[in-house]
């Protein structure tokens, strides 16, 4: 393991804050490359097990970048994390609002949302791979991931039922 | 699930003050377990009447097309336009707070029985869980991309899956160039 700073964490999230189009799930591939691959702050299996609890706790789903940070640099790693991933988008955000409105009618905003919605797809579909690459390690666990996107995607059960079971089973010692 | 039934446009509520705005922020980020994004809706459209559905789909999507954490985004659109910049802090405060401090109490849980048997297993079972969620929602999402047969799209998504997924190459240089790409390929084939 590497040892990082927070000056670190803040450029690297601060920077990844205005590439999130489409959301914080997809830059989980370039956080772990950067946490995994790049900076070897945590290894591969943290990594999955962060975007576990990430997903467990209530909130956003920005949780995954609080949970990095405290791992890399305690509280003030967290804080200072979570505060640079959220800071320059809401700005960005703030301003955008007050300006959009005025270039509804434009025809070259009907293109650029065209041509945002499949990059943003893309890159979700990429971090789907790479979090499922990463905590599929067994067949009892590739099970799981298998079990749960059929169920959530055809069905309308709560997802709580699917990380309820999945914990029982990987309690019981069975993935 | 039935549709939503059909959502007359009465009256809608007042705006909301700061102290309002950050209360409710507060109740759906406590509970919003695998998101907030349903539980804002809720919030906004169907309890407080803050917003008509069609007000609220139109902040979403222009939340979703500009970078960053969707749901922040939306605070800080929703907070802004009922009560200016303080209005976007009170949102946004009432989103992160309680989910940062619940947050960092489990990662110190983590930090010091992470290796724990028992909680490995557990950890590994929601792992698995949480990559078929999310594998889930990226074929809802993909659904109207490649059922429509919009053009390039179905290719450049499939590109930038492979550019990101597959070969790893760095986010930053993959948007730079596929971004202005997928824009004017976009603007090409609606000509």
């Amino acid at each position: 393991m590497k040892h990082a700073g927070v000056g670190d964490l803040a450029v690297h999230f601060a920077l990844l804050s205005l590439l999130a189009v489409g959301g914080v799930n997809a830059v989980v591939p370039e956080l772990h490359r950067q946490a995994v691959e790049v900076g070897s702050w945590m290894t591969s299996r943290q990594f999955a097990d962060m975007f576990a609890i990430a997903q467990l706790a209530p909130g956003p789903n920005v949780m995954i970048v609080t949970l990095i940070g405290y791992h890399v640099a305690g509280l003030i790693g967290a804080l200072v994390a979570t505060v640079a991933m959220c800071g320059p988008s809401c700005l960005v955000t703030y301003l955008a609002a007050r300006t959009w409105q005025r270039f509804e009618e434009a025809p070259w905003r009907a293109a650029v949302q065209a041509g945002l919605v499949p990059i943003s797809v893309g890159l979700i579909a990429a971090s789907a791979f790479v979090l499922a690459r990463a905590a599929d390690r067994s067949a009892g666990a590739f099970a799981i991931t298998a079990i749960t996107a059929i169920v959530c995607y055809f069905t309308r059960l709560h997802p709580l039922w699917m990380f309820a079971l999945a914990a029982v089973l990987g309690y019981g010692n069975l993935v | 699930m039935l549709p939503n039934p059909p959502e007359k446009p009465p009256g809608l509520a007042a705006p909301p003050g700061r102290m309002e705005i950050l209360r409710g922020f507060l109740s759906i980020s406590v509970v919003g377990f695998g998101g907030v994004f349903p539980w804002a809706r809720r919030l906004v459209v169907e309890q407080r009447r803050w917003l008509s559905p069609d007000e609220f789909n139109e902040v979403f999507a222009f939340c979703q097309f500009l970078p960053g954490p969707n749901m922040l985004n939306f605070a800080v659109v929703f907070g802004a336009r009922c009560g200016g910049g303080l209005g976007a802090l009170a949102a946004l405060a009432g989103l992160l707070a309680p989910p940062v401090a619940i947050v960092i109490g489990l990662a110190a849980l983590y930090e010091r029985f992470g290796d724990l048997p028992a909680l490995r297993g557990v950890l590994a079972g929601e792992a698995a869980a949480a990559a078929g969620l999310i594998i889930a929602a990226t074929l809802k999402i993909a659904e109207p991309v490649f059922r429509r047969r919009a053009g390039p799209a179905p290719y450049v998504a499939v590109a930038m899956f492979a550019a990101v997924g597959l070969a790893r190459w760095p986010l930053l240089w993959v948007l730079l160039i596929g971004t202005p790409l997928s824009i004017a390929l976009a603007w090409w084939w609606r000509r």
